[in-house]
C-alpha cells in the first residue's frame, strides 16, 4: 500500500501512521445531550467495509496530517488532501 | 486382516505421513459421503477405529449433516464459525433448546476460525477478563470429551518473556493477578527461560532476556477441528447448520426483530444471535445499530516444516511477536495488527518486516527457515480491546463481537456465555462485564489501557 502525499509524492506505508476514521466531531460540551454525543462521537464507528475516510500523519516525511479516502475492502487509495479547518471544526 | 484393509492402513499412513494422495483421499471422501448418508452419526472410539480398519474405512459417516433452512426455528446464530457453533452445541446440550439453525454465509469455520495462530491461555490482568477466559480454559480441558472429537488440544505452555526490570514488575503483577483467580503462573527468572529454551538470544545488548511468565496449562489447539467438533456434536443434537446462506437483512414486528431475510430465504425466529465477528458492524448495520467497533487486519505466518524445536508457545516483550509449532513441524507466528481498517484478510508488508524483526530479535536460530504462507484475519477491534457478549437494545437481537484479536481461545467459554443469554436472557456469570453499554457508562475492561483506539489494543 502506497499513499500519495500531497507534498512528498507517493511515498510508502512504512511513512504513515494511522489515526482512523476522519468522521469525529468534538460535541457541543455545553449541549444538554453532551455525554451522550460525547460516547457516540469517541466510541460509535461506522466501520464501512468500502470507501472509508481516514486520517493519516505522514509521520517519516512531511509530517503532515492527511486526509485519504481508502477503500477497506481492497486497500485501494481513492483520493488524499490536507484536512481542511472547517472540515474539522 | 484383508489384503484391502491392509492397503487401506497403508495409503492413510502414506497420507499422514508423506502426504503425497490426494487423489486417495479426494475418492476416498467421495465413497464415504455415499455410503454413509444413511448411518447415523458413530461414536468415535478405537473399537470404531478397529473395526472400519478392518472393513477398509467404508463405514466413515459425515462428522455433520448439512441442513437446509425450515422456514422457523427458536433461534437463529448468524455466523458459523467457532463462536457460532459452540453457542448452538451450549444452546442444545446445557439449555436444551436444540430447535437452532446455525447460518453461515460462506463455509464454517472460513473466517477467523479458520484464520488464527490456534493459541489457548487464560493469562489475563483484569477482573472482568480473568475469569471469563479461565472458565474457557476450563472448557478446553474437557472439550474432547465433551464434543468426542479430537481438538488436538495441548497444553505446552504460554511463556512471555521480560526484558527489563520494570517489565518483570509488571508480569508478576499480572502472574499475581492470575493466581488470585485461581489461574497458574510461574515467574521464571532467566536461567529458568534458559532450561526451557536454551536457544533464545539472550546476551542481546538491546533486549536482554531477563526472565518469562509462564501459563503451564495454556497451549495450543487445532482450530479447524475445534469447528468441527463443536458442528459435529450440535448437528447430532438437532441443531441445523446451514453453509452458503447470507443474511441480508432483518425482519421486524410490533418493534423487535423476528427473523432474517437470507439469500435462502427468510427464516424466522423469536431469538437472534450474531457472531460474526469482522462482519460485526456489517450485520448490525441491517439492523439499524452503530457498533464500538473496528475491522482491522491481523496477519499470521506458517514456515516450512521442520524438527521439534519450540516446545510451548513463547510471545517477545519488548516488540509484539508470538511463536509456536504446530504438530506437522512448522512455525506459526504473528505480530501486531497491521493498524488500518481493512475487510481485505490480507495486509502490507511493513507489518511482515516488523513480525520478522521480532522474531530475528528473540531467536535468531529461525533466521533461515523459509515462510511457506501467510494471510490476513478481519479483527472486530473494540473500543476497550475487551468483547461485548450482550443485548443490544432490540428485542430479540443478542450481539457476541468485539474479540479483537483473542477470539480462538474464547471458543468455548464465548458460546457457552452466549448460550446461556439467549436460553435465559440473562448474562452468565463470567461475562457480566462484557455489556455493551460499559463505553457510555465508563466501565471498560482495557487490558492495555490505550483507551478508545483500537488498532494499539
Amino acid at each position: 500500500m502506497r499513499i500519495q502525499c500531497p507534498y512528498c509524492g507517493e511515498r510508502d506505508l512504512s511513512e504513515f501512521a494511522y489515526h482512523g476514521d476522519a468522521a469525529f466531531r468534538r460535541p457541543d460540551p455545553d449541549a444538554p445531550d453532551a455525554a451522550a454525543r460525547f460516547f457516540e462521537a469517541l466510541y460509535l464507528r461506522e466501520n464501512p467495509a468500502g470507501p472509508h475516510e481516514e486520517l493519516w500523519y505522514h509521520a517519516s516525511g512531511c509530517r503532515s496530517w492527511l486526509r485519504v479516502t481508502r477503500n477497506t475492502r481492497t486497500h485501494e487509495i481513492l483520493a488524499v488532501s490536507f484536512p481542511k479547518p472547517s472540515a474539522s471544526a | 486382516m484383508s489384503v484391502d484393509a491392509a492397503k487401506c492402513i497403508f495409503d492413510i499412513a502414506e497420507i499422514q505421513f508423506v502426504g503425497r494422495a490426494v487423489a486417495i483421499i479426494g475418492g476416498t471422501i467421495c465413497r464415504l459421503y455415499h455410503s454413509a448418508e444413511a448411518v447415523a452419526l458413530m461414536h468415535y472410539s478405537i473399537f470404531n477405529l478397529m473395526r472400519q480398519a478392518l472393513s477398509g474405512h467404508r463405514g466413515w459417516g459425515p462428522a455433520w449433516r448439512d441442513a437446509t433452512p425450515k422456514s422457523t426455528y427458536d433461534v437463529v446464530i448468524i455466523g458459523g464459525g467457532g463462536h457460532g457453533l459452540a453457542t448452538a452445541h451450549y444452546l442444545a446440550k446445557v439449555h436444551g433448546i436444540s430447535n437452532v439453525a446455525v447460518l453461515e454465509r460462506g463455509w464454517i469455520g472460513s473466517g477467523n476460525a479458520g484464520r488464527n495462530t490456534t493459541i489457548i491461555r487464560s493469562n489475563y490482568l483484569l477482573p472482568g477478563n480473568n475469569p471469563f477466559y479461565e472458565w474457557s480454559m476450563k472448557l478446553w480441558e474437557g472439550l474432547e470429551q465433551d464434543l468426542n472429537y479430537n481438538a488436538m488440544v495441548s497444553q505446552r505452555g504460554v511463556l512471555n518473556i521480560y526484558h527489563s526490570d520494570a517489565q518483570r514488575d509488571t508480569y508478576a503483577r499480572r502472574g499475581n493477578a492470575m493466581r488470585m483467580h485461581g489461574v497458574d503462573a510461574e515467574l521464571l527468572d532467566a536461567a529458568g527461560v534458559r532450561r526451557m529454551l536454551p536457544f533464545l538470544d539472550y546476551e542481546s545488548a538491546r533486549f536482554p532476556i531477563h526472565g518469562g511468565l509462564l501459563q503451564r496449562r495454556g497451549g495450543t489447539a487445532r482450530h479447524d477441528a475445534v469447528v468441527w467438533g463443536f458442528a459435529r456434536a450440535a448437528s447430532d443434537r438437532g441443531v441445523d447448520i446451514i453453509q452458503n446462506c447470507e443474511v441480508t437483512g432483518f425482519i421486524r414486528a410490533a418493534g423487535r426483530i423476528v427473523g432474517v431475510e437470507t439469500t435462502r430465504g427468510a427464516i424466522r425466529a423469536s431469538k437472534i444471535g450474531m457472531a460474526v465477528a469482522g462482519s460485526s458492524s456489517r450485520v448490525a448495520a441491517l439492523a439499524g445499530l452503530t457498533l464500538p467497533i473496528e475491522s482491522h487486519v491481523l496477519q499470521a505466518f506458517v514456515s516450512e516444516a521442520i524438527k521439534p524445536f519450540i516446545a510451548g508457545v513463547v510471545t517477545f516483550g519488548a516488540g509484539h511477536f508470538y511463536i509456536s509449532q504446530s504438530d506437522k513441524g512448522g512455525l506459526v507466528f504473528g505480530g501486531d495488527l497491521d493498524g488500518y481498517n481493512s475487510y481485505a484478510q490480507r495486509g502490507n508488508l511493513p507489518t511482515v518486516e516488523d513480525v520478522c524483526e521480532g522474531a530475528m530479535a528473540l531467536m535468531p536460530a529461525i533466521g533461515r527457515v523459509r515462510v511457506l504462507r501467510s494471510w490476513g484475519g478481519v479483527m472486530d477491534m473494540s473500543m476497550d480491546g475487551s468483547p461485548i457478549i450482550d443485548r443490544t437494545g432490540i428485542e430479540g437481537l443478542y450481539l457476541n463481537a468485539g474479540w479483537c484479536y483473542g477470539g480462538f481461545k474464547a471458543t468455548p467459554a464465548s458460546g457457552w456465555c452466549f448460550a446461556h443469554l439467549l436460553a435465559r436472557d440473562e448474562s452468565h456469570e463470567v461475562a457480566r462485564a462484557y455489556r455493551l453499554d460499559r463505553f457510555a457508562s465508563g466501565h471498560l475492561i482495557d487490558e492495555r489501557g490505550v483507551g478508545a483506539q483500537p488498532n494499539l489494543h
